[in-house]
């Protein structure tokens, strides 16, 4: 006999043991560990989704800040541009008006000098010219430059002829103090074309000068009016001078 | 010589007989048990799996799948059953290259045990996906005519079942037995190869037609 029903009982049990035994041992555990691994790659991949799409999201937000920034710094580019070229313009004006202001000072200060140049070379002059001819008066006549003066003073009186219409008061000016010789021959002169009343004051700003005041009229002699003349021709000068410089 | 392992009895105690295809099953038994005890005991569930574990899975995986591919639905219900048998007819049978190794799925009583609880099996895993009431109503398909060609059919397959396993097995078993005594040299090699090809293909073959009845079984319901 093939079968041998004890040991078919035995093997029957034996198989029972075995499935039970390899089902507690072999297929749970394994079957578990598979699942958990399974579960853990769907979580795994899951959160990399997840991840992939929160990095997308914060690609595309940084994507957005970029360009507000790009547009920002645009703009402010544009902006510093326009407020440059508006600076630039109002300094431009600034030292334009600046350098108008400085140039017209100077100019003012230019003016100033020259006219104090031509005063001080007016008065240098004058002074010059009236010591020179002082003392080459003195030097050529030998006699007193005031006499001199009061000479071709009286000359002229002597050349006019007597006229009415003259005022009571005559006055005589004089840069000097008039000697009683002196005065005597003006008196003289003036008695040939009047009978007026002479008074004689002094003027220092008469420049070495005789003169008759007659109402509306005057007579004289004075150093002053050939300072005058030269004091014209030297302006003349100067300004033809600082013209040529220009 | 002997046709079956179950002629060498080891020890006996009355009507209790300890032979060599309960020892070599037992043996195979701790092998199993103690294999799957040692890599599951420290599982990992990480990237890095030791290669046993890997192995064990690949092996568990596979056998989900080819059951899944039959038509069962839920594999892991039927992985303990159908896994088993799968492992042990392979053990048993792959064991044969061990010289003076005589596998247990050569005897007839263990072909015999394993076809009748394919037998119980089958019913009970009908019963239990589809109820009793339309278990039943599957033999009397597709007419109640067709009800003792079911029943024999039944039971022919199991024989068949039984019969197939034990004749490649002990045949193989046989063959390489007879051929050491005529030519001891390269002959026995290339039938051993063969016949562990032999092997794990009646392996699969066992578990895919327990798989395939069970899917029959639990047809009608899924339907």
């Amino acid at each position: 006999m093939l079968i041998d029903w004890f040991t078919v009982a035995a093997q029957i049990v034996n198989f029972l043991v075995l499935v039970w035994l390899l089902k507690r041992f072999l297929y749970a555990p394994i079957l578990k560990a598979l699942d958990a691994r399974e579960k853990r790659i769907a979580s795994e991949l899951a959160d990399a989704a997840e991840k992939q799409a929160q990095a997308l999201a914060e690609r595309e937000e940084y994507k957005n800040k970029i360009e507000e920034l790009e547009r920002q710094k645009a703009e402010l580019l544009r902006n510093a541009a326009a407020d440059a070229a508006a600076l630039r313009e109002k300094l431009m004006m600034e030292a334009r008006s600046e350098t108008e202001a400085l140039r017209e000072k100077h100019q003012k200060q230019l003016n100033d000098e020259y006219r104090s140049l031509t005063r001080e070379i007016a008065r240098r002059t004058q002074a010059s010219v009236f010591a020179i001819a002082k003392k080459a008066l003195a030097d050529l006549a030998g006699a007193d430059l005031e006499e001199r003066i009061t000479y071709v003073f009286v000359r002229r009186l002597k050349e006019m002829d007597a006229r009415s219409g003259f005022p009571d008061r005559l006055i005589v000016k004089s840069a000097f103090e008039l000697q009683p010789s002196l005065r005597a021959s003006i008196e003289e002169a003036i008695r040939k074309f009047s009978g007026a009343e002479i008074v004689y004051e002094q003027d220092s700003g008469l420049f070495s000068g005789i003169e008759l005041v007659a109402g509306g009229q005057k007579i004289a002699w004075s150093m002053g009016d050939y300072l005058g003349m030269l004091e014209q021709e030297v302006s003349a000068l100067i300004r033809a001078g600082s013209g040529e410089e220009k | 010589m002997h046709l079956s392992s179950d002629d060498v009895i080891i020890w006996q105690h009355g009507f209790f007989r300890l032979n060599l295809t309960i020892l070599t099953t037992w043996g195979l038994m701790l092998v199993m048990v103690v294999t799957s005890r040692l890599v599951t005991r420290r599982l990992s569930d990480g990237m890095r799996i030791p290669r046993l574990q890997g192995m064990l899975e690949v092996i568990v995986s596979t056998t989900g799948k080819q059951i899944e591919e039959v038509g069962l639905s839920h594999p892991e219900k039927y992985l303990g059953f159908l896994g088993t048998l799968f492992l042990f007819v392979a053990l048993s049978n792959l064991c044969e290259i061990i010289p003076g190794y005589e596998p247990p799925t050569g005897s007839l009583s263990t072909t015999a045990a394993l076809a009748i609880c394919v037998f119980i099996a089958v019913p009970l895993f009908g019963i239990m996906e589809s109820g009793l009431k339309s278990y039943l109503a599957t033999y009397l398909d597709p007419t109640p005519l067709m009800l003792p060609f079911n029943i024999v059919g039944e039971l022919s397959r199991t024989l068949a079942l039984a019969i197939r396993l034990f004749g490649n097995i002990m045949s193989g078993s046989m063959v390489i037995a007879i051929l050491l005594t005529i030519t001891p040299f390269i002959f026995p090699v290339l039938m051993s190869m063969l016949d562990l090809l032999t092997g794990l293909v009646q392996a699969y073959i066992f578990t895919i037609l327990a798989t395939v009845y069970i899917a029959a079984a639990t047809k009608a319901r899924e339907e």
